[in-house]
């Protein structure tokens, strides 16, 4: 914890800062707003000869991605950062990062996905790559951006997880924020990274180490039909399971080098709560400041920010929503035709079960970059003061902040 | 079932065999057959085979690999003095 400096960063900037700490092998990217100023940075700290990065410049994201697929496989530390339609064109690839176990580190700079065009924040574009495969984490501002940026190494390369991590930051309210970060020192962000480890494969060739290595050949992600490619799934579907042990894991023992301690939940004034709402991200903030001020009006309101998506933490969940009356899900992206939004869903989806359960509402909101200010929040913390008044949900899905 | 359960296999979809142990050539429905009394040893459809079926003799002549051969017919296309034909395979 000694030797920590407080600098004024903007997200992107936090994000650019850690992965310079980290000096990753390959970085390999195309700008596109709000994430460029990462890829920005990053390049500057190329020429001007502080990091021994190999720099990628190029033609796409669906190439971005391509090359760290590429490098990570032969061994190196890749990292990427995107947003919105250029996650939407790395989709094929995000899906083959996963599945062949490629511990990558991306940046999400949260952006609406078009059409019609917009470059302002909601999740639409990392919810839509929430089935592909790799840990997300979101984040509520850019010292969670700069943490994550480098724990995010360890939980993908934790030996039972080996799955690439998607560091979710909302574009321009964290991307573009000057904001106050302690920063570790080199040596510490290096000490903590360490050098990548790697698992052991048996392939044709018999054992060796998980990467491409021309004295003992591998082929990974050959034709895999009928008769393998269901147990490879399986994998990936334990390979979560087995990161819900990981990430603590790293987490503490990054709170050890940081002093700062994360978890899978926030949960904030709960203790009490007659009345919550879970999210995700920068929104969490406002919400934090209306907790604070409907407490001080004697009003028992709760927050539950998730920090970690995917792999989704449903035990921690229950556990910590226990005996409350009223959550509302704040969803910053729509599912067009579904029973309500993607947080929301799976929200449900785990409370089915439980013989204690609080009524849950959604509250789709922020869409396009829309602003979702404390009085809106206070609006529907009302509406779940009466939800919880007459014990039922009443409009299960409400957009928050459209007009009409 | 003899095959390995999901936590037995490598991950990564690494593949546990070399691909010379995955035998294409009953995929076919036809198979070259070389006419030597017309061949000039040029060498064309050993070039040409995409599969890398068609070896080259010490003889300078050239064989097809029927444990790999596809039947795909592309080096009867190219041969310059039409001395390989597909024929049905039995």
């Amino acid at each position: 914890m000694k030797g920590q400096i407080l600098i004024g960063m903007n997200g992107d900037e936090a994000a650019a800062y850690s992965t310079k700490q980290v000096n990753p092998e390959v970085v390999a990217a195309y700008p596109i707003t709000p994430q460029t100023i990462i890829v920005e940075r990053f390049s500057e700290y190329v020429a001007d000869g502080e990091v021994d990065t190999e720099f990628v410049a190029v033609e796409s994201e669906h190439s971005a991605l391509s090359s760290c697929i590429g490098a990570a496989a032969a061994g190196a530390r890749a990292f990427t950062a995107t947003a919105a339609n250029g996650l939407a064109l790395m989709w094929e690839m995000t899906y083959i990062a996963s599945s062949l176990r490629l511990p990558i580190v991306m940046a999400i700079a949260n952006r609406a996905l078009s059409g019609p065009i917009n470059i302002h924040n909601d999740h639409s574009d990392s919810m839509g790559a929430r089935d592909s495969g790799w840990i997300q984490i979101y984040c509520e501002n850019s010292q969670e951006v700069y943490d994550a940026c480098i724990a995010a190494w360890r939980i993908g390369e934790h030996p039972d997880v080996q799955l690439p991590v998607m560091v979710c930051l909302d574009g321009f309210t964290l991307s573009h924020t000057m904001e106050n970060v302690m920063t570790l020192t080199d040596e510490a962000v290096q000490e903590f990274v360490g050098k990548r480890r790697f698992i052991t494969v048996k392939g044709h060739m018999g054992e060796t180490e998980f990467r491409l290595n021309p004295e003992v050949p591998l082929t990974m992600g050959p034709l895999d039909l009928q008769d393998y490619y269901f147990e490879h799934k399986m994998q990936q579907i334990d390979a979560m399971e087995l990161a819900l042990k990981a990430i603590p894991e790293v987490d503490a023992e990054y709170a050890k080098v940081s002093g700062r301690s994360y978890d899978f939940l926030h949960p904030y004034r709960m203790e009490d709560a007659e009345v919550a709402l879970l999210g995700l991200g920068s929104t969490m903030g406002t919400v934090h400041y209306v907790v604070d001020q409907l407490r001080s009006e004697g009003v028992k309101a709760g927050l539950i920010k998730m920090r970690v998506f995917r792999p989704f933490p449903a035990e921690e969940l229950i556990e910590v929503v226990g005996d409350l009356p009223a959550l509302g899900v704040l969803d910053k992206a729509a599912s067009f035709g579904a029973p309500g939004g993607p947080l929301y869903e799976e929200v449900k989806s785990v409370f089915y079960d439980e013989d204690r359960r609080p009524l849950i509402a959604d509250y789709i909101h922020g869409l396009g970059g829309r602003d979702t200010s404390p009085s809106m929040i206070r609006g529907v913390y009302e509406t779940l003061m009466g939800i919880k008044r007459e014990g039922e949900v009443p409009e299960k899905v409400s957009y928050v902040g459209v007009r009409g | 079932m003899s095959e390995p359960t999901w936590r037995e296999l490598p991950r990564g979809a690494v593949s546990t065999k070399s691909s010379t142990e995955y035998e294409t050539g009953d995929w076919g429905v036809d198979q070259p057959e070389i006419d030597r009394r017309k061949c000039t040893k040029c060498m064309l459809c050993h070039f040409y085979c995409p599969e890398g079926a068609v070896r080259v003799r010490e003889d300078g002549y050239t064989e097809v690999d029927l444990r790999y051969c596809k039947g795909c017919g592309i080096c009867a296309e190219e041969c310059p003095v039409k001395c390989i034909t597909m024929v049905r395979k039995k």
